[in-house]
């Protein structure tokens, strides 16, 4: 490597000193109002927006960093949703242990199909992931563990390390939100890693990394794998919350939501996929009465998302700060 | 009466020729979206949609004006190639530029919308069509309903068809070329554009065609589509989109493979085809038919 300037991937900032600390002040700052926002807003609500920026950024980390389009990421959400819900009701493991299950479980199936997915590219990957994802649905279909057609009901809440109670929305909501945290943390130190400029450099042009004696393969794998254990996690942890895990969490269009979701906030952006969640849960919270008006406006967001700005919310926000930033150096 | 490995073989030919029929649509199915795929780049998720449209096109067809099956299978499968060619013009020729995936999400944002609609007027639960060939035949060892007998000898001429068209005339060579060089063959003074949207026009109509097939067959409903397009996306990932004749093949090869699951083993009748394609990216990662790309 020559010893210029380093390479900043197009589009970023060059990481100043006072660009860092803006970063970490604005962390600070967002989790301090996470912090004392369930004393404003419904906490029932929150936890479902962080279950679900969590689902996406987990789905971002593959698509965003790696380019790769994962439509059947609702069989890691889900799957690990039943088999939390599983161990928590039927064996009686505790809250911890039955998330830890569920996460164990959404990394073993992300081994199994990532292994299958990543031997085709593009968009038989996509298809690829879809189908093995509706297998999965039918598999929960059958199986006698997942309840059928009524799911796994009233599953207890129980209490974190026998200490605290999380029947208690409150005390709930501080650990969704701790969960929530460290799985942000993970994506964010995964993408800023050598790891995850591999990563990146697969998106950009898989036959270079090759021959640069990567091992594509197997970081493709191992994204796939981080990607379906933090599903899983986050699902696991919707658990929790709605004590429910059903068929609409592996069904296809639990991982048509969270490509929406990242669509909107803006793929390949640390938060584009948590402001993405926290627009579509808003919306279907509003728009629940409408029924099946509901899918029709989700595919013109789509629509008009695919047509008119893909580079979702945040994508536009970095665009026009760059374009503010130019013309003032320039 | 014989019984073969303890199934009597009035099962065994009634889920035969069910996973024959099957096997027609998929292969209408998986053809049309080679056929798109190959030209525009783009795997039109609104394949499954648009089948359902063809399908409901054919119910109110019947049930607003009057029009009998025979007449639908004409109209409804036109109707809906101009709404897809709108589609084309208006939004995916946009996406040409981009990575394939656009083209996916944004012809999947089209699915749910259609969907939606279908299910917001009809509700979730299916309408019937009558069967416009009542009766059949009793052939000795089975009884063959006259139109089972229709959609598959139908399917199978639409879908040779198909494939003389593309394969042994000037058009189909015309086509063929601009799927390996559109720049080339846009020089040579042939309007490549509107090749691309009458091809995109053509493989939808086929989807509509199957849904008009369908319609008595089965039942017509709004979510006919969605489910159906996840198997035939196994279908294409086991056959390759490379070749015409793979996926004629594919597609009717896995709907009788289908079948016979559901006479030896009707549990896995339902993913057989996904284990399948599981198989197949393990032992020939680029399809039956083909070449890696």
């Amino acid at each position: 490597m020559s010893t210029s300037t380093p390479a900043h991937p197009a589009g970023a900032p060059a990481a100043t000193g006072s660009g860092a600390s803006a970063g970490t002040l604005f962390g600070i700052l967002a989790i301090a109002v996470l912090l004392a926002a369930p004393f404003g807003v419904y906490p029932v609500f929150l936890m479902k927006v962080m279950c679900f920026a969590l689902f996406a950024c987990a789905f971002n980390l593959l698509l965003g960093y790696t380019g790769l389009l994962s439509f059947g990421h609702a069989m890691f959400f889900g799957g690990s949703a039943y088999v939390c819900a599983h161990t928590i009701k039927v064996m009686g493991f505790s809250p911890e242990l039955g998330i830890l299950a569920g996460v164990v479980f959404a990394a073993a199936l992300g081994f199994i199909s990532g292994l299958l997915a990543i031997r085709r590219q593009g968009i038989y990957f996509a298809m690829v992931t879809l189908a093995l994802a509706q297998m999965f649905f039918f598999f929960c279909l059958q199986a006698r563990f997942t309840g059928g057609e009524d799911g796994l009901q009233a599953v207890p809440r129980g209490s974190l390390f026998g200490i605290f109670d999380l029947s208690k929305d409150i005390n709930l909501y501080y650990l969704v939100l701790a969960i929530f945290v460290f799985g942000f943390l993970v994506i964010y130190r995964t993408i800023h890693s050598p790891f995850g400029q591999v990563l990146k450099a697969i998106r950009e042009n898989e036959p270079r990394a090759i021959s640069l004696g990567y091992r594509v393969n197997q970081y493709k794998l191992l994204a796939f794998v981080l990607s379906a254990a933090l599903a899983g996690l986050a699902g696991a942890t919707k658990v929790l919350v709605f004590q429910l895990a059903s068929l609409t969490d592996v069904a296809w269009q639990m991982s048509g939501e969270v490509i929406l979701m990242t669509l909107v906030g803006g793929m390949g952006t640390i938060l584009g996929p948590i402001v993405g969640a926290a627009v579509i849960v808003t919306m279907q919270n509003y728009l629940a009465g409408l029924g099946e008006w509901v899918l029709v406006i989700q595919g013109v967001i789509f629509v008009l998302a695919v047509s008119l700005f893909r580079r979702g919310f945040v994508g536009e926000v970095i665009a026009i700060i760059q374009q503010f930033k130019a013309k003032k150096a320039g | 009466m014989f019984e073969l490995l303890g199934i009597p073989p009035q099962a065994l030919f009634g889920q035969l020729l069910l996973g024959l029929i099957n096997g027609a649509f998929y292969a209408m199915l998986s053809l049309g979206l080679a056929v798109i795929f190959g030209l525009l780049n783009v795997i039109n998720f609104t394949h499954g949609a648009q089948y359902m449209m063809g399908a409901f096109g054919a119910w109110m067809l019947l049930n607003y004006a009057g029009v009998p099956f025979w007449g639908a299978l004409v109209l409804s499968p036109l109707i809906v190639a101009i709404i897809g060619m709108v589609i084309e013009r208006t939004l995916l020729k946009r996406l040409y530029h981009l990575d394939h995936l656009y083209g996916l999400l944004l012809t999947f944002g089209l699915a749910l919308i259609f969907e939606g609609l279908f299910r917001r007027q009809y509700g979730s639960s299916g309408l019937p069509y009558n069967n416009p060939l009542p009766g059949g035949t009793n052939l000795g060892f089975m009884f063959l309903p006259n139109y089972r007998a229709f959609v598959v000898v139908a399917s199978i001429v639409v879908c040779f068809a198909t494939w003389y068209v593309i394969e042994r005339t000037k058009l189909g060579s015309y086509l063929r070329a601009a799927t390996e060089r559109p720049d080339l063959v846009q020089a040579f003074g042939i309007d490549v554009p509107r090749m691309i949207t009458l091809t995109y026009g053509f493989g939808v109509g086929l989807a509509a065609l199957a849904g008009v097939l369908a319609a008595p067959a089965y039942q017509v409903s709004p979510t006919m589509g969605s489910n159906l397009i996840i198997v035939v996306f196994a279908v294409v990932v086991i056959g390759g989109m490379g070749s015409i004749m793979g996926a004629i093949v594919t597609g009717f090869g896995l709907g009788i493979v289908e079948g016979l699951t559901k006479v030896f083993y009707p549990e896995a009748s339902s993913t057989v085809i996904f284990v399948i394609m599981a198989i197949v990216l393990m032992v020939k990662p680029a399809g039956l038919f083909g070449t890696a790309k």
